[in-house]
């Protein structure tokens, strides 16, 4: 691919050998300017959503593209292959179009900055970072509309374009791209700031490719790929069973009345190999829940998600990904064909993670997660204010982290790496709002001997007339318990008019017209339980009463009685008999039924009427 | 004779400094801490200096003291129980925190949640509300309050209160009626409200302040009474002690007892004061320090002899909007362990370390693990065989064995092992002292270095090298430094309030009234202690950020400089320092955040005694011969003892310089110097 960049000095970066700790201190020095691309974008963005929630994900790789030190995974290798153009030194590219990268990203709001990094005219590696924008134009303000029904509607798309041309700002591309945005200040400041961290990161790999030599520097590269290699090839062996397994999981509606989806996935090893297939998977959705997963993002996220098993401290990278192979029919769910809509694609991305632990989890029940907080559920709130300002608000919902075997799951918390709550007194000061409540829900996380993480209930009270957009998961179908740990509790919105009247609000939804002095209770889920719920030490959940975190009456799902503020050994002896007899052993998984049995029980249970199961075209 | 006491209280060991604050002249002394009552250390100490110096201790007129009181309360947990009372619908704002797990991708599945520092069985909610502007929009229910506190107090099991209510950093109005309920109810409790302690936005830190700050209280309080009581007892009335706050300046130990939260950096703090002290009359006014300790690194940037001040103190899993000197902590020190992931081949050191117990191998306390003190051991940096005062008997056999655990997995050599335990070691420092110069937009080469701790002085030729920034200093005592420092600083105190205006929404004359008024607040505090006005100088600093911007910039100012620039005075300071930090300054936009005044009492310096004019040569100190492993040779190297040597002379690397509590290592191709103030100079030769 690097016929398409153009060298100054096309001398050839050789492979030399490296001693072990000259490769340890390479890879500290490249872990440090990851850490410091995070910093300068968190201090130099300007919308919430990047600088208080931190949805950004930085990159730094190889010359050939291989991711080295990030998150997500490179992308480079399909956004080389699209590209047509050629690159030279202070070229920076910015694009957000999934179908134009191979899905490097994955819907139109998160716009990605990508940095060939030169020395001494010589191309020597990559720095990249993507960042979720405040609004992307289209439809809905925040630009994630659940009806759309094609990409077109989503706003304005972005394909690879030199956002830089020789250091040089391309302000009329700029100024066309931010024409099309409702929050352009916002905007201009979050690329402003993606563009100064993959500079940073750029800076220091001349340094380091200074200070050490350019072949050293690159073939540390080599091997820190290499190191991840041999890790990953001894997991796959330890870990992936040569028999298959498959898990499905679902996710509950589309948003215009269909669902649920079914997310399929067979894992077994074949010849070291490991393989996912998705076959199975229900085709793509009409409005915007489809997922166009790319298949090394997908391998980044089993890396990482067991990596950390073996060596913590080690910069986790692409080197494995020969030794995965994702499978994925076209114009499912997770590779829908164009111009399909993908802006609501937080929900499908959140579940591949449950299925994930779903798959992995039937080899070693004991190292196995309940079903989490599998998504990034949002509310969007916007209008004029009192002085005829516009302003837009932006909120993620966080829930229970769910049971585990290293403990219960903490309450109201993320499962992305550093995001973080917005603080109320911030969103107060900036918006016509009050936040009137902002607590865990009792009895959310699923029982168990390690229970979930209870779901969070914010009530928010609207001070001036707007609108309001929702988007959300888990309202029908259930945060799975496992090894006998119990499901959490589903998410629901209800909203409670000035007047007193109330209505509960789909999951997914937008343009709803709220007036001032509505108030929203925002309800996530709780994580489901792990373990037998009857085996849990009754002084532990005495104590969650006393937190409020678990009532008397939910303390029952533990088969323990509490009378009088403590427990009633003898009660609890009985009852955990009785619940043990009727119950039998414990099963792996714990779906609270099945989708038949849950759809039956939706209107009563959820205020919502089931959605009609899905019929493709 | 008037003397002034230096005690600095580590994990470890106390030490003390006693100078003559006429002749300069001093004597140290170091005793193990007493961890369960460190009073009885500092007074085992005192007792032993005055023994040792045959000063009468009537004669010390000054003590002050750098703490880990406060710190220990928190890192240990053994802080007091309290409770608190939140606005309703919040009573879980510590519950939920910030809902961040650490970690990267699939971090929150190993991720365990510390215990609240107030529990939730001990939290209550009170109905009230104040919006974002200020304005009460629900009156605090005063009946419903003062039944939830009676069935508080009926529950019990508490010893200090703690209030934090939404927005109360615009209007403490209903933090401080419920205050005065609570008073009656709790008629002997400490109690503390958010928008005294710390009236800046943001809930979740707000309240976790205030919380700590109740968590150390009673302990704090409880080991000053204990500790004043007994040095009157000693030295009579009128001694006055003081604490070395986070912040670099000095408070009464009556005002330190009320805000024991300004107290937890306490401890480095004196370090980098100490640092000062000696660097800046040697001439070097920019500065990088590092304080390489047992188990951890600290390092800060110093520039124009003062050392940058934040608002944030973390101790362990603890964050509080405390302003603390700027100092970032690296898990790399002499215990770091060295050790082989099986998988990877690897060479990682740390972050677990060996700590004092079972140590490193080479001292022989049950340690069996590799650490960065048994490779220094194995390359001859920290001599074996040569008794230099220190206590610590050294076993390079030991140390061997150690190492060669991971020499043998990796295929390596002993000395090649240690020599790479040691450059990672020394990497992890170097990312530290990266992370306060070239990422704050400083360059390393424009300052010199500075080593002390207990390692800090094995390491400090090696960082030069990496960092460029020479010389590399040794100050005298590097281990007792932090007593130097307590000793050295001024009393200090600082008011500060919420102040969120744009600049162009504001006027100079605006502001000055405000400043006014936090002056009288930080100014009253000094009075109080027998300062008058005339004896404080007044700064004023006001953090400023572009609109909208999460990071925002402490600039400081007088009073005069306001008068004669106004406004600009701030944009044109912001703009600046904006520029140095990310290339960029904006054009309009700049918001003042917080403003805050403070006072500091104008201090007497203290004369240094300056080591002896040339005698001998440098030959005559040499009191061993030894050899020390550096890339890839032994080279033969002398021994100096550092107590005879004088200003002016120059020591040949390779050599070692021994002291009491320290090693100084010179590598081949340096040079050593003494200079006029004691300082041991490190420069490429």
């Amino acid at each position: 691919m690097n016929e398409k960049i153009i060298q100054s000095n096309a001398s050839p970066l050789n492979r030399v050998e490296v001693d072990t700790v000259t490769v340890d201190i390479i890879e500290n020095a490249l872990k440090n300017a990851r850490e410091e691309m995070d910093a300068v974008l968190f201090r130099t963005a300007m919308s919430p959503g990047i600088r208080e929630q931190g949805d950004c994900f930085p990159m730094i790789a190889n010359k050939d593209g291989k991711m080295v030190v990030g998150q997500f995974g490179s992308f480079i290798h399909g956004f080389m292959d699209a590209y047509e153009g050629e690159l030279e030194e202070g070229d920076i590219i910015l694009t957000n179009d999934p179908y134009m990268t191979n899905a490097a990203v994955s819907h139109l709001p998160d716009w990605i900055v990508l940095v060939p990094i030169f020395k001494e005219g010589r191309h020597i590696a990559w720095s990249a970072m993507f960042g979720h924008m405040s609004d992307n134009g289209g439809m809905v303000p925040g630009s994630i509309p659940i009806k759309a029904e094609t990409i077109f509607q989503e706003g304005i798309r972005i394909p690879p374009t030199k956002l830089y041309k020789k250091g040089e700002l391309q302000s009329d591309v700029l100024e066309l791209i931010l024409h099309n945005v409702r929050t352009p200040q916002w905007n201009r400041f979050d690329l402003n700031a993606l563009v100064a961290a993959c500079k940073t990161a750029a800076k220091r790999c001349q340094e380091i490719a200074e200070r050490f030599g350019d072949d050293i520097f690159y073939s540390t590269m080599e091997i820190m790929l290499e190191r991840n290699h041999v890790a990953m090839q001894a997991i796959i062996n330890m870990i992936v069973p040569e028999e298959p397994r498959v898990f499905e999981d679902y996710l509950c509606d589309d948003g215009v009345g269909m669902g649920p989806y079914k997310i399929r996935c067979k894992l077994w090893r074949e010849n070291g190999r490991a393989i996912f297939d998705f076959d199975g998977t229900d085709p793509q959705a009409k409005s915007s829940i489809n997922f166009y997963l790319n298949e090394d993002m997908f391998k980044m996220f089993f890396g990482s998600f067991t990596i950390n098993l073996i060596d913590p401290q080690i910069l986790f990278n692409d080197g494995f990904y020969d030794l995965v192979d994702v499978r994925i029919p076209e114009g499912c769910l997770l590779k829908p064909k164009f111009p399909a809509a993908l802006s609501g694609r937080t929900h499908a991305l959140g579940r591949i993670f449950d299925v994930m632990g779903g798959l992995l989890g039937q080899s070693a029940p004991e190292a196995m997660n309940a079903a989490g907080f599998s998504d990034s559920p949002h509310l969007f709130y916007s209008g004029y204010d009192d002085n005829g300002e516009w302003f837009q608000l932006f909120q993620i919902g966080f829930g229970g982290i769910p049971g585990r075997p290293a403990g219960d799951g903490p309450d109201g918390h993320s499962l992305w790496p550093g995001f973080t709550n917005v603080p109320n007194e911030f969103v107060e000061a900036y918006f016509p709002l009050r936040i009137e409540q902002y607590e865990t829900i009792v009895d959310s996380g699923g029982a168990g001997l390690h229970r979930g993480g209870n779901g969070l209930s914010v009530a928010y009270r609207f001070l001036c007339d707007g609108t309001i957009a929702i988007h959300d998961e888990r309202w029908m179908t259930y945060p799975w318990g496992v090894n006998g740990g119990t499901p959490g509790m589903r998410s629901s919105k209800k909203l409670v008019r000035a007047d007193g009247t109330e209505t509960f609000l789909p999951a997914k939804c937008d343009g709803i017209e709220v007036k001032k002095g509505d108030l929203l209770y925002f309800d996530t889920w709780g994580g489901g339980g792990w373990g037998d719920p009857l085996e849990r030490e009754p002084e532990l959940v005495l104590a969650d009463i006393q937190r409020g975190l678990v009532s008397e009456e939910g303390a029952k799902r533990y088969g323990v009685v509490v009378s009088n503020g403590s427990v009633n050994d003898a009660a609890t002896a009985e009852l955990r008999a009785t619940m043990k007899a009727a119950r039998g052993d414990v099963s792996l998984f714990d779906f609270g039924g099945s989708i038949e049995e849950i759809k039956q029980r939706c209107l009563e249970e959820t205020h919502l009427a089931p959605p009609e199961a899905p019929a493709f075209r | 004779m008037s003397y002034r006491l230096g005690v600095d209280v580590g994990g470890t060991f106390t030490d003390l400094l006693l100078i003559n604050e006429k002749t300069g002249e001093t004597h140290t002394a170091k005793v193990p801490s007493t961890p369960q009552d460190s009073s009885i250390g500092v007074l085992n100490g005192i007792d032993r200096i005055c023994q040792e110096s045959g000063i009468d201790a009537t004669e010390i007129h000054r003590v002050m003291h750098g703490t880990t009181v406060a710190t220990n309360a928190v890192l240990t947990g053994k802080g007091a129980k309290v409770a608190l009372v939140t606005t309703k619908g919040y009573k879980q704002v510590l519950q939920v925190a910030r809902s961040f797990c650490p970690g990267g991708l699939g971090g929150w599945v190993s991720y365990v949640k510390k215990p609240l520092l107030a529990p939730l069985e001990l939290t209550v909610e009170a109905d009230e509300r104040i919006d974002a502007n200020g304005t009460i929009s629900s009156p605090l229910d005063v009946t419903a309050l003062k039944e939830t506190l009676e069935a508080l107090k009926a529950k019990g099991g508490f010893e200090a209160l703690t209030i934090s209510f939404i927005n109360a950093y615009v209007n403490g109005e209903h933090e401080r009626a419920a205050r005065d309920i609570a008073k009656q109810v709790f008629p002997d409790m400490p109690i503390s409200i958010s928008s005294d302690v710390v009236p800046e936005m943001q809930e979740y830190e707000r309240t976790e302040t205030t919380v700590v700050n109740s968590y150390v209280r009673p302990e704090v309080a409880r080991y000053i009474d204990n500790l004043s009581g007994a040095l009157e007892e000693r030295m009579g009335d009128n001694v006055h002690l003081s604490i070395l706050r986070s912040d670099g300046g000095l408070a009464s130990a009556r005002a330190a007892a009320e805000s024991p939260v300004n107290l937890l950096m306490s401890g480095p703090a004196g370090g980098v004061a100490g640092a000062i002290h000696f660097c800046q009359q040697a001439g070097f006014d920019n500065i990088l320090t590092f304080d390489m300790g047992g188990t951890s690194t600290d390092v800060a940037l110093i520039q124009g002899a003062k050392a940058r001040v934040r608002r944030e103190t973390r101790v362990g899993d603890v964050t509080v909007r405390a302003p603390s000197v700027d100092v970032r902590t690296v898990g790399a020190g002499g215990g770091s362990i060295a050790f082989v992931p099986e998988l990877t081949k690897a060479l990682r050191v740390g972050p677990e370390s060996a700590g004092a117990e079972p140590g490193p191998a080479a001292y022989m306390k049950g340690g069996e693990l590799p650490t960065v003190c048994d490779a220094n051991v194995v390359l001859g940096y920290l001599p074996a065989d040569v008794q230099l005062g220190g206590k610590m008997a050294i076993n390079r056999d030991a140390a061997v064995k150690a190492v060669k655990s991971v020499a043998d997995v990796m295929g390596l050599t002993v000395e090649e092992a240690a020599e790479g335990i040691i450059k990672i070691a020394n990497e992890a420092m170097f990312g530290a002292l990266r992370l306060v110069s070239v990422e704050q937009g400083f360059d390393p080469r424009e300052f010199a270095l500075v080593g002390f701790g207990g390692a800090g002085p094995l390491h400090a030729n090696a960082l030069g090298k990496l960092t460029d920034a020479w010389p590399a200093i040794i100050p005298p005592g590097p281990g007792v430094l932090c007593a130097y420092g307590d000793a050295t600083t001024e009393v200090r105190d600082e008011a500060s309030r919420t102040f969120v205006k744009l600049l162009a929404e504001t006027s100079s004359e605006e502001l000055a009234d405000s400043l006014a008024e936090l002056r009288q607040r930080a100014s009253s505090t000094l009075e109080n202690d027998g300062i008058s006005i005339a004896d404080q100088t007044i700064t004023y600093q006001a953090d400023v950020r572009y609109t909208g911007q999460a990071f925002q910039l402490s600039i400081e100012f007088t009073e005069q400089e306001l008068a004669n620039e106004g406004l600009n005075v701030l944009k044109r300071q912001f703009d600046q320092e904006h520029t140095q930090l990310f290339t960029f300054a904006l054009e309009e936009g700049h918001e003042i955040v917080m403003i805050r005044a403070i006072a500091t009492a104008v201090g007497r310096t203290i004369p240094i005694q300056k080591p002896g004019e040339k005698g001998n040569t440098a030959q005559d100190c040499v009191i061993a011969q030894s050899r020390i492993y550096y890339e890839g040779n032994w080279h033969d190297t002398p021994i100096y003892d550092r107590g005879r040597l004088q200003s002016g002379m120059k020591v040949d690397g390779p050599a070692i310089v021994g002291e009491m509590d320290s090693t100084s290592v010179v590598l081949p191709g340096y040079i050593a110097e003494v200079d006029t103030v004691g300082n041991l100079l490190i420069q490429p030769a």
